[in-house]
């Protein structure tokens, strides 16, 4: 037969051969009786769609996109991408005040950091979480991330010049995340990298990577960021840098979302973004170095986000945590923590968010580590919260496991 | 009058036969329908579900054609919920005659159907799955309609209107008594019973196998039996019927019809004997894949759900037996006046679109031989499940926010979905979950439609349509089945000849993901449930 080789279609929803086995996966099934679960929900859904646009269903805004659907489908079938796109296209509710707040994270970052201390005591107040709660939908039992002061962005202008004087340079998307709230991590990134010999540049500029935004229906505005993040990242990959990241979630998406739900073309830049575990794991492979004090001792456990896991990359995180003399090393068991960025801040979501969570935050306690390791912003939100451990990035575990200076 | 008297008798559950007897039964008739098999087994589920304008037919037969649109106009009001108003395009291609065009706007005007020649252009935005390459295209009013749902409404409302119905029963003699016919002898296989029922007329409407029935009463009727393959596409690449501007040729129309389309058709006179049992060859499924890739590229590398053949039971229009005058167009044969034997109608010929008319003109002539006078109203009184406006309404008026397995349900059953309604949360498990068929409209058909195997739901329901082709709901709707007649063997046995059959569609087309969905449809039987 000369023809029909192959079959291919739009999100490739026809190499569903229907096995369930991402029914069977789905962390939100488990929870949620509402949702119709990603076989249903994805490539089953997709041809009812393309029947009747109508046969869109409302309950696909249960999905978290935690990708694990994909993670397992032995067929391929990206089958998240299929409902994210079923939702852009097809979801007739606007997004709420709540959903604007919660998603773009660049303004409120840029709105709130002058006055960090204010912000962070006024949402620390049990009267604004009510409040929140009552006119927003925010969950009371929520707390958001404090913002800092102080930019990473400008911490590290200020040492432009040292940082050049590095033989080898890498450029760091740092997202909002590092910016606004923790710089800490930015700043154990460079320290880890210095000490490697390795010197750190921003980006020309960058805007947030854009998930929370695709998440709520932003889309004409996720995909400016894309553009422009795309357009940022070729600068550098054109100077031959490569670029690194220390969050899962901003990877995955300017890997995969961009050009999978948003049409943003991103095949210049896409195989030059590294998580940083990644590229200093594989630093560390071809010889490279680093000064680990001999005094470190910590019990780590490590659980890798579900955005790692569809990179495929958590085995570095693992690998690289386990080089550090002293550490005493645990990977926990794969299984979402239930927050998915924005969905477990909705008052709507909170109950599902953390009953998915719930088998995780077992095992931490069953665990009961020093701290606990994990390559994303959003999970490390989840864990401390409902668990108590204190949860770092791996990048920032390697940090304190090097002398300060040498 | 004993329970096996009627006054008249329909033999075949085709679309022609369930239209004659809903008709007769509106008259106020008593009637019986018969069929070997199933409903809409011969050609009435083997086509392409297209509701012709007539503009197919506007060049070469213009009756038939007028007959098209007159009918096309009415079942969109009647049978709403079997139709989706889909319209459709007659493109031209580069290699096609754009003169054709005029010729072909000119004779469907004349014919009374609608043709607006639109700018390539807007064709494109319109149906953006069309070649884009197209010189010319012209709008018409063709619609796709579901045959299967079309000839089970049909039977249904002959039931209303206390019409009988035996399904699986096959018909092994004609009575007759000198030079009438007085009823017909049957034997039931499902129970093994034979037995024997009596009226003063019998229909035939046995499609292409009316000349065996016709020879039973010792009558020649010749039936030149022409072979037509259509390939299924897995999802719906088009949104309107695409056909090809030219003279009618060979896989020049694709239609979109619920969660697939589909294209063809072939066409190959072939012998009568052949017609219970036809494959699709080879070269028939490349045929239809080259030149379904003109009307839509992106069907080659569309993944193909089956491959299916169908008989047309086309017949001559009197004694010839050359075949050289063969009509397309409505037979309808009095036996009385045609062979001297009274007591006996031919209907045949004809088209799905043109069932109604073909049904009033046999019902016509049976009243007419019984003396009964009164109008045909199947023309004004819409079927059940048509009562009601468009699905969403129905759906909106049961359900406060109908979920998507609730709207599908609503727009396969129409108003009739109300019968499912239920406060038991088992009526909405899926049974069927590539077409969200719920347990609730399985019983539904168990019930109410005559279904005794999983053949038979599929034809009602679409259990089994979709593209996991019975891998999971098989087995879902056995244990319905079985539940339903107290018996587990025969659902066994059941499974085995659903499941053959959905392989003989998909074995001509037996590759990529088909053939691995196959496969591992094979694995859960034989492996996992060792069936």
């Amino acid at each position: 037969m000369q023809y029909q080789e192959y079959t291919q279609s739009e999100n490739n929803f026809e190499e569903c051969t229907k096995c369930t086995i991402c029914t069977a996966y789905c962390p939100v099934m488990q929870v949620n009786p509402l949702y119709p679960g990603p076989k249903q929900a994805g490539p089953d859904g997709e041809r009812l769609r393309l029947r009747d646009p109508n046969f869109f269903d409302e309950a696909l805004k249960y999905c978290l996109n935690c990708k694990r659907c994909e993670v397992v489908c032995p067929s391929e079938v990206r089958v998240a991408d299929i409902i994210q796109s079923a939702r852009i296209k097809y979801e007739s509710n606007p997004p709420k005040v709540r959903d604007y707040l919660l998603s773009h994270t660049d303004t409120m970052g840029k709105l709130a950091r002058p006055f960090a201390p204010v912000v962070n005591f006024a949402t620390r107040q049990p009267l604004t979480k009510a409040t929140m709660d009552f006119t927003l939908g925010i969950d009371k039992h929520r707390t958001f991330p404090s913002y800092s002061p102080h930019g990473f962005e400008g911490w590290l202008k200020r040492r432009r010049k040292e940082q050049a004087a590095f033989p080898e340079q890498v450029a760091y998307y740092h997202g909002c995340y590092v910016n606004y709230n923790y710089p800490k991590l930015g700043k154990d990134l460079v320290k880890v990298l210095n000490a490697m010999g390795i010197g750190v540049q921003l980006l020309e500029d960058e805007k947030c990577c854009g998930i929370a935004l695709i998440s709520n229906q932003f889309i004409k505005a996720a995909t400016k960021n894309a553009q422009f993040n795309v357009e940022q990242l070729s600068k550098a990959v054109e100077k031959g840098l490569k670029v690194i990241t220390t969050s899962s979630t901003c990877t995955l998406t300017m890997q995969e979302e961009y050009p999978n739900l948003l049409g943003v073309d991103n095949s210049a830049v896409r195989d030059s973004l590294l998580m940083a575990t990644r590229f200093i794991y594989e630093k560390l492979e071809q010889g490279a170095t680093l000064p680990f004090r001999p005094d470190f001792h910590k019990r780590v456990a490590y659980h890798t986000p579900c955005h790692m896991q569809r990179l495929g990359w958590g085995v570095f995180s693992q690998r690289l945590l386990q080089r550090i003399p002293g550490i005493e090393f645990t990977p926990l068991e794969q299984s979402c923590c239930g927050i998915s960025g924005t969905y477990g801040f909705k008052k709507e979501n909170y109950a599902s968010s953390q009953a998915i969570g719930e088998p995780l935050f077992e095992q931490i306690r069953s665990v009961n580590p020093d701290v606990v390791a994990c390559d994303c912003e959003t999970c490390k939100w989840q864990i401390e919260m409902s668990t108590g451990y204190k949860v770092e990035n791996p990048i920032s575990i390697l940090a304190e496991a090097i002398s300060d200076k040498e | 009058m004993k329970s096996n008297e009627f006054d008249v008798i329909i033999i075949g559950g085709g679309i022609t036969g369930a239209g004659t007897q809903r008709d007769c039964a509106m008259r106020g008739l008593r009637t019986l329908l018969v069929d070997r098999s199933d409903i809409a087994t011969g050609a009435t589920g083997r086509n392409h579900g297209l509701l012709h304008s007539g503009a197919r037919y506007a060049v070469s037969d213009p009756e038939s054609a007028q007959e098209c649109i007159r009918e096309n106009m009415i079942l969109r009001r009647v049978a709403a919920h079997c139709i989706d108003e889909s319209d459709g395009l007659f493109v031209t291609l580069p290699e096609d005659d754009l003169d054709y065009q005029k010729t072909f706007v000119q004779a469907c005007r004349n014919a009374g159907i609608r043709a607006d020649i639109i700018d390539p252009d807007l064709a494109r935005r319109l149906e953006p799955s069309v070649n884009p390459d197209i010189i010319g295209a012209v709008r018409v009013p063709d619609c796709s309609v579901d045959p299967f749902r079309l000839c089970a409404a049909n039977m249904l409302d002959a039931k209303l209107h206390g019409g009988q119905v035996r399904l699986h029963t096959e018909v092994t003699g004609i009575l007759r008594e000198g030079n009438t016919v007085k009823g017909i002898r049957t034997h039931n296989r499902n129970t093994g019973e034979d037995q024997e029922f009596y009226a003063p007329i019998v229909v035939n409407a046995g499609g292409v196998w009316g000349q065996e029935l016709a020879q039973m009463a010792g009558i020649k009727v010749g039936m030149f039996p022409a072979k037509g393959s259509l390939l299924i596409f897995a999802h719906r690449v088009n949104n309107m019927v695409i056909n090809r501007c030219r003279k009618p040729s060979n896989a020049d129309i694709l239609v979109p019809g619920d969660t697939v389309c589909i294209v063809g058709t072939t066409s190959s006179r072939i012998p009568l004997e052949e017609c219970r049992n036809v494959a699709v060859t080879p070269d028939e499924v490349t045929l239809l894949i080259t030149e379904g890739m003109k009307l839509a590229p992106r069907l080659a590398s569309t993944r193909i759900l089956r491959a299916y053949a169908g008989v047309r039971p086309l017949v001559s229009a009197d004694d010839d037996p050359s075949g050289r005058n063969i009509s397309r167009g409505i037979v309808c044969l009095d036996h009385e006046t045609r062979d001297g034997v009274k007591g006996l109608i031919t209907i045949t010929g004809g088209k799905l679109t043109s069932y109604r008319l073909m049904a009033e003109m046999a019902t016509d002539l049976v009243c007419k031989k019984l003396g009964v006078d009164k109008a045909c109203e199947t023309a004004v009184l819409p079927l059940p499940g048509s009562e009601e406006g468009s699905y969403e309404e129905v759906a909106k008026k049961i359900w406060e926010n109908p979920t998507t397995a609730q709207k599908v349900a609503a727009a396969r059953m129409g108003s009739r979905v109300s019968r499912i309604r239920s406060t038991d949360r088992r009526d909405e498990a899926l049974i069927c979950e590539c077409e969200q068929v719920t347990m609730g409209e399985i019983n539904a058909a168990i019930d109410r439609l005559e279904a005794s195997t999983l053949t038979d739901l599929r034809r009602r329901t679409r259990v089994g349509m979709g593209t996991c082709q019975g891998e999971f709901c098989a087995c879902r709707a056995a244990g319905l089945l079985a539940k339903a007649h107290g018996c587990i063997e025969k659902e066994r046995a059941d499974i085995d000849y659903f499941l053959q059959e959905r392989w003989k569609g998909n074995f001509p087309i037996g590759w990529g993901d088909t053939l691995r969905e196959a496969e591992y449809t094979q694995w859960v039987y034989k492996h996992v449930l060792g069936i």
